[in-house]
């Protein structure tokens, strides 16, 4: 994998927080949509005439809509509590990148166009137009917050910059100025299905080459259904774990668990994606759009439960907004929390007894847990807050040995993000990315030096693929980074089953497949 | 009725219906406003009275900027336990007779008249001598910054150096609320004193001084964290739905 050439800054025992250094990362921009990425989420193709009022207006629509905007833009002090919380601003020292630096981007032209005081004063009180140079300043920078909320937790009145970049990126997407990375990429699901573009027959094709692969490992045979009407369970999983290592090892411990559990379950062209970047874009009308697919899979596939893979930003979505934007769920088994992740699952099943271990099989591990932020800040797991932090790690505990946490201040609600969320995870933004993720190099670097950590599990893609990209810079091994159901995988003790000796025959079990719809 | 009593009377109506109406309209505003999605900054209370106890800890002990900077939360705190103190020894000015825990309060109310000017210099120190808080400092910052400990010193001044007649003081007050206006003592301490506090009441709904409504309505802290329990949406969202 080729590296690019550019500074990686150096670990230190301590993260120092970096002196103000302006305009540092004014040249980080990640490509602009093109018309074809932009028209199919029903954006214009290209900048629009008369964009400056358009733009006004669209900003003037969305405080009326949102009252996280229109409170965080009048309710900030500049106390600068959050202005050290920023992984982007801790890699990059841009002070446009410290929280409060970003939304004051945004905070200006509302003042100008939307407060007396900005009409008035706007000297006085840092109101500015609506120009090109600002423009461009938005489109720098608010592409450069992954929307992680760490800076949510630390401020005095909860001002959330995620809320204003992604209102800043539906104020560009209309006007014309979209990002080709996210766009793009919503396109495809809307045509494909999924986020990485794999049709029905690959992903059949790769879910076949995994139950001969778990069969040729343990001699059990583990189904790995797609389309399958009337299962029990949906799962909807990020794309990624169809495709890359180590996503696809997680997929692997997923089909285990469920085999394991006896429930019928099932997977669906359909909706072959838990990811959901509409939100990346602040776009309701595009998260209410992918997110209906989940809700046409389930209802045409009989399902009684929806199960989430392993995503970050998917289980915000999944957990706290797809009640909202595509229930009621009151077909669905009320038994069960509509969605339920699948650490939830597995940890219900460990709980009851129901699973075997042998957790030696990650005995030439020794492990820690990275919370990812959309998991640990938007979300929860379980019926008690901070679930989302202790399920996974007594599911991790539950099947390896060894198992060390990161400094305290980089974990938990103070997780800091992979550096590639929020839509960011683009190589285009690869000089961001790698400085992005130095708080969290800098804390694995610590455990690795104190406890002998050997690899780091993460439950979202996200944060697998940047760590996949970025260890590497960092000195360390791309490998290091491992899915918590990949663990789960490789010391799960399977039952076997009444075909697992028959000729691998290719029995028709698939009783009724449904039609694909491409 | 001399020319000062009449300006001071007139500025502190007009500074009173800036004051409320501006603040009626923006609460309004906030009301108004949907939440569409379920935000709060999680780990969240998954109850109503989780919440009320998670609002309390913000107002009351600024918890989450104990997480943030240790030395804001300490000069913020000072500052505003200050001016809760003083304000509350200030409401002997608008009743008589005066409730009994007002009239126990009138020490401390002095005690956090400093306390607010300790508090306000350490906040405002920060302005210059940290240089993320110096970059994100602008005009108005300092200007409220000078106007609080403006109001504060002036204060002070009234209590420990040159006393004036708050007797009439009192009176005018009282004067004012029943429509009656009194004459108002022509102490120049005094009069700066009440003109920077018009000039707070004034600026109040047009300021970053809305963090104060602005808390309540904040989504990340007043939401219950129960999405999966209960359906939220909003009127906007709903017609989506059609």
């Amino acid at each position: 994998m080729a590296k690019a050439n550019l500074e990686v800054p150096e670990l230190q025992p301590y993260l120092e927080i970096p002196e103000v250094t302006p305009g540092l990362m004014a040249h980080s921009r990640p490509f602009v949509a093109k018309p074809e990425h932009q028209e199919p989420l029903g954006f214009p193709g290209a900048l629009v005439d008369d964009w400056q009022n358009k733009a006004i207006a669209k900003f003037g629509d969305l405080l009326s809509r949102y009252r996280s905007l229109q409170v965080y833009m009048d309710a900030c002090v500049k106390c600068g509590s959050c202005t050290d919380k920023c992984h982007y601003y801790i890699g990059t020292k841009d002070p446009k990148n410290m929280p409060v630096g970003r939304q004051d981007l945004m905070r200006k032209v509302y003042r100008r166009y939307f407060t007396l005081a900005g009409k008035w004063f706007p000297k006085l009180v840092g109101a500015e137009d609506l120009t090109q140079e600002v423009l461009d300043d938005w489109y720098s920078y608010f592409h450069q917050c992954s929307q992680c909320r760490r800076c949510s937790v630390f401020c005095p009145y909860g001002i959330d910059t995620a809320e204003i970049s992604m209102a800043a990126r539906e104020i560009m997407d209309h006007i014309g100025v979209g990002q080709k990375y996210c766009n793009e990429i919503i396109g495809k699901v809307y045509k494909i299905g999924n986020n990485l573009g794999l049709p029905g027959p690959a992903l059949r094709d790769t879910l076949e080459g995994l139950e001969e692969d778990v069969y040729d490992d343990t001699g059990v045979k583990v189904r790995y259904p797609i389309d399958k009407v009337g299962a029990e369970i949906l799962l909807v999983t990020p794309s990624a774990d169809f495709f890359a290592e180590p996503h696809v090892d997680g997929l692997v411990g997923y089909g285990k668990v469920f085999h394991e559990a006896g429930v019928s379950w099932t997977l669906s062209t359909h909706a072959s994606e838990a990811a959901n970047f509409g939100m990346f874009i602040g776009s309701y009308e595009n998260m209410r759009r992918v997110s209906q697919r989940i809700r046409e899979a389930a209802i045409q596939l009989k399902v009684k439960r929806i199960v989430f893979g392993e995503c970050g930003h998917a289980w915000r979505v999944a957990y706290s907004f797809l009640n909202t934007l595509a229930g009621p769920w009151d077909f669905l088994d009320p038994r069960y929390p509509v969605p339920q992740h699948i650490c939830e699952f597995t940890h219900d099943l460990i709980q009851q007894g129901k699973l075997n271990f042998d957790k030696t099989q990650n005995d030439d591990m020794v492990l820690t847990y990275h919370d990812s932020c959309n998991v640990a800040r938007a979300s929860r797991m379980g019926p008690t807050p901070g679930g989302q932090f202790d399920i996974p790690r007594a599911v991790i505990k539950a099947v390896c040995n060894h198992f060390h946490d990161m400094d305290e201040d980089t974990i938990r609600e103070r997780t800091f993000c992979c550096g590639g969320g929020g839509g960011l995870l683009t190589d285009d933004l690869m000089e961001l990315r790698v400085k992005g993720a130095l708080p969290r190099m800098t804390a694995l670097n610590n455990v690795m030096q104190e406890k002998g950590v050997t690899h780091m599990a993460a439950i979202c893609a996200i944060c697998k693929s940047q760590f996949t990209k970025v260890l590497p810079y960092y000195g360390m091994e791309m490998e290091q980074i491992v899915s918590v159901h990949q663990l789960v995988s490789n010391a799960i003790v399977l039952t076997p089953g009444d075909d697992d000796d028959l000729d691998d025959e290719d029995e028709e079990d698939d009783d009724e497949s449904a039609d694909d719809e491409d | 009725m001399s020319f000062l009593t009449v300006v001071y009377a007139s500025l502190f109506y007009l500074a009173a219906l800036i004051l409320l109406v501006g603040l009626v309209n923006k609460i309004a505003q906030y009301a108004r406003t949907p939440a569409p999605l379920k935000i709060p900054t999680t780990p969240a209370p998954v109850t109503k009275g989780g919440v009320a106890f998670r609002l309390f800890r913000e107002v009351v002990l600024f918890e989450s900027l104990f997480k943030g900077n240790k030395w804001t939360w300490l000069f913020g705190w000072i500052f505003h336990f200050g001016l809760f103190l003083v304000t509350l020894r200030h409401l002997r000015y608008f009743m008589d007779p005066v409730w009994l825990p007002i009239e126990l309060v009138q020490p401390f109310g002095i005690y956090g008249g400093m306390a607010m000017v300790v508090g306000l210099a350490g906040l405002w120190g920060r302005r210059f001598l940290v240089d993320r808080v110096r970059y994100i400092t602008g005009p108005s910052d300092h200007l409220i910054l000078a106007l609080l400990i403006g109001i504060g010193l002036t204060g002070l001044g009234m209590t420990f150096v040159v006393h004036v007649d708050v007797v009439s003081v009192k009176q005018f007050f009282l004067g004012l609320m029943s429509f009656h206006i009194q004459p108002l003592p022509a102490d120049p301490l005094l009069l700066l004193h009440l003109l920077l506090v018009a000039i707070l009441m004034i600026v109040f709904p047009y300021s970053k001084l809305l963090h104060a409504p602005g808390l309540f309505f904040s989504p990340t802290r007043n939401q219950v964290d129960n999405p999966r329990e209960e359906r939220h949406l909003s009127p906007w969202a709903r017609r989506l739905e059609q």
